[in-house]
């Protein structure tokens, strides 16, 4: 019977997290609660790798919320694009799942730890939704349950700051998400769908009216909005700078990706490309800002005095490359979006995880306490090593692998101005992980500091098997290139 | 001026939207920050319910000589939305109350001055 359950993929994956949340509220110690976490985000990644396994198999899985057949029903729709997305936040949950017990232990009351789990529990829940979903108006509900997650998430930081960047998080994110609904109420007054494939079918007929060009405004800015884009990125450094260390690993390596796959599978398969990019020059808009965000997120990386602030500025930047890619509307373009999309998680997770052990050991991400890491923890340092050359795309690492095809992508296109901008914000990128690595090598530690606590070794495992993955990628990168290349057909809707 | 007048409900929908999100950007005082994104989102609602009425509809319900209905699909939807918006504003106010316990104040640019005063100096170059 092993068929028909496997027809079920899709709803399962998504509504696994979204039944394991109350039962972590209901049994209460951290311990279970963390047991179910675990559980849950492992089987996940198992069934989302079942996913994308059958997704390569037949194309594209299609599956009835129900029983009720699309258009009328909620249907939940996966192609190549999809899978990845799923695959990634599903592997961050399971690999960060070993390293939120000890984690979270020390940086959440004990009393409230069950509802951490379960509220990560729901963001996972949310960001899996939005991924999966082929309705427009589900997207909007699933984007809502992972943003009020990840609003509580935030502000469960140390300190009060943490509060603070809740706040202005909850209030830029909620515009954000109430756009894409105004845009997708404009859409659905003009063709009375809200399934995507078939918006896709009855756009072009009312394409070239207000209302739709509206449309379009309303959901690229609402998606950029989540994903951080330059000029509207200001709630991002505040918030994964302010997370617990869990938080900031999970939501840097998913939650922006998850809104570039909003901003993808609108642009190409609900709008299509001749729409968004033809007869509105949102190529141009898009690149020029991504230009701004690849400048802008290095420089203030460069400036920032906290190790947290400094990953979280790079993230800033790194969509740059993302959206870049996005913007030259290529399959070229889109392969390396999608190639970068996986490794900046990858890289962007461990690095995250890494300060969170640095927050344990030293106690405090503050660029000061990286003094004398090298000697102190090599083992923290060959991380922070590993990480920060993939940030600057190092040949060997993930990094590079995703820049070199996002280059190529920009010489086929001729586009020399991106072109200089992406090799200057490596170079600044070489800047603002030179300053932590010669802080680490260089510096003396102060005298009075204390010796570093022991960190359990479940925590210091995560962190090795992303920079693992990540160094693995880079080496092996064939297997990953066609899983890119097959999103970015996917996005594009042709078959090659 | 029919056109402008006929179309009524969505110039209240845009002078809602615009009031919210001036409130929103406009004033440092938190809990109105949250009253002007209600405002915002209420519009949006707004949209969405005017978007399926008719004239001289009834309600979508079965009944003897009701030919024309009210769309029920967009009021359904706007439900989802309404209660999501719920959520945000009592998150938005629970977290005030964290702040103003940790802050003693909920205005914007006073936690500010307070979060800048309390940052270390910056480090001096090494020599």
């Amino acid at each position: 019977m092993s068929g028909t359950w496997l027809a079920h993929l899709p709803a399962l994956l998504v509504m696994m997290p979204l039944m394991a949340a109350p039962l972590c509220v209901l049994l209460r110690r951290p311990l279970l609660a963390w047991a179910v976490y675990q559980l849950t985000t492992g089987v996940g990644l198992l069934l989302s790798i079942a996913l994308l396994l059958q997704v390569i198999e037949v194309g594209v899985v299609r599956y009835a919320i129900g029983g009720w057949a699309p258009p009328v029903g909620i249907e939940y729709r996966i192609d190549a694009l999809n899978a990845l997305v799923l695959v990634i936040v599903s592997g961050m949950a399971a690999l960060l799942a070993p390293y939120a017990r000890a984690s979270v232990a020390r940086e959440i009351d004990a009393d409230r730890a069950y509802l951490f789990y379960a509220l990560l529990l729901l963001c996972q829940c949310g960001l899996l939704g939005i991924a999966a979903t082929g309705d427009a108006f589900n997207l909007f509900v699933f984007l809502e349950i992972s943003s009020l997650s990840a609003y509580a998430l935030i502000a469960m930081g140390r300190h009060r700051r943490a509060l603070m960047a809740a706040f202005e998080y909850l209030v830029m994110g909620t515009i954000g998400g109430t756009f894409l609904l105004i845009g997708i109420g404009l859409m659905y007054m003009m063709t009375g769908t809200l399934n995507m494939a078939d918006l896709a079918e009855r756009l072009p007929a009312v394409m070239h009216t207000r209302t739709i060009e509206a449309a379009l405004a309303f959901i690229v800015v609402g998606a950029s909005l989540k994903l951080a884009l330059v000029p509207l990125h200001a709630w991002l450094p505040g918030a994964y700078g302010e997370a617990p260390s869990v938080v900031s690993a999970f939501l840097a390596a998913t939650a922006t990706k998850v809104a570039v796959y909003v901003l993808a599978r609108f642009l190409f398969t609900v709008f299509g490309i001749g729409f968004a990019f033809g007869t509105l020059p949102l190529g141009d808009i898009l690149m020029l800002l991504s230009v701004a965000a690849m400048l802008y997120g290095a420089v203030a990386a460069i400036f920032a005095d906290d190790l947290k602030r400094v990953l979280a500025w790079s993230s800033v930047g790194q969509i740059g490359y993302i959206v870049l890619g996005l913007s030259l509307a290529t399959f070229d373009g889109l392969t390396a979006s999608a190639l970068h999309l996986f490794n900046h998680a990858l890289i962007k997770g461990g690095l995250f995880a890494m300060a969170g052990l640095l927050m344990l050991q030293v106690g405090g991400t503050r660029m000061a306490d990286l003094a004398g890491l090298a000697r102190r923890l090599p083992g923290l340092f060959v991380l922070l090593l590993i990480g920060g050359l993939g940030l600057v795309g190092v040949p060997l690492t993930a990094g590079f692998v995703s820049k070199w095809a996002l280059a190529q992508a920009l010489i086929a296109e001729a586009q020399w101005l991106p072109l200089i901008a992406m090799l200057v914000s490596s170079l600044l990128a070489l800047v603002y992980v030179g300053r932590m690595i010669e802080i680490a090598w260089f510096r003396e530690p102060p005298e009075d500091a204390p010796a570093a606590t022991p960190t359990p070794l479940a925590m210091t495992l995560t962190a090795w098997t992303l920079v693992a993955v990540s160094l693995w990628v880079a080496v092996d990168s064939g297997p990953l290139l066609g899983l890119a290349q097959a999103a970015a057909t996917a996005a594009l809707g042709v078959t090659p | 001026m029919s056109t402008v007048l006929g179309l009524y409900n969505y110039w209240i929908v845009v002078l809602l939207m615009m009031i919210g999100f001036y409130i929103v950007i406009g004033y440092d005082n938190l809990i109105k920050k949250l009253i002007g994104l209600s405002l915002f989102q209420t519009a949006v609602f707004v949209l969405y319910i005017s978007m399926g009425s008719l004239h001289d509809a009834t309600a979508p319900i079965l009944m003897e000589g009701g030919a024309l209905y009210a769309h029920p699909l967009p009021h359904v939807l706007i439900l989802t939305a309404i209660v999501v918006g719920v959520a945000t504003t009592a998150l938005g106010l629970a977290l005030v109350v964290r702040i103003h316990e940790a802050y003693g104040t909920i205005e914007e640019d006073v936690i500010m001055a307070a979060e800048a005063a309390s940052r270390p100096p910056p480090e001096t170059p090494r020599g």
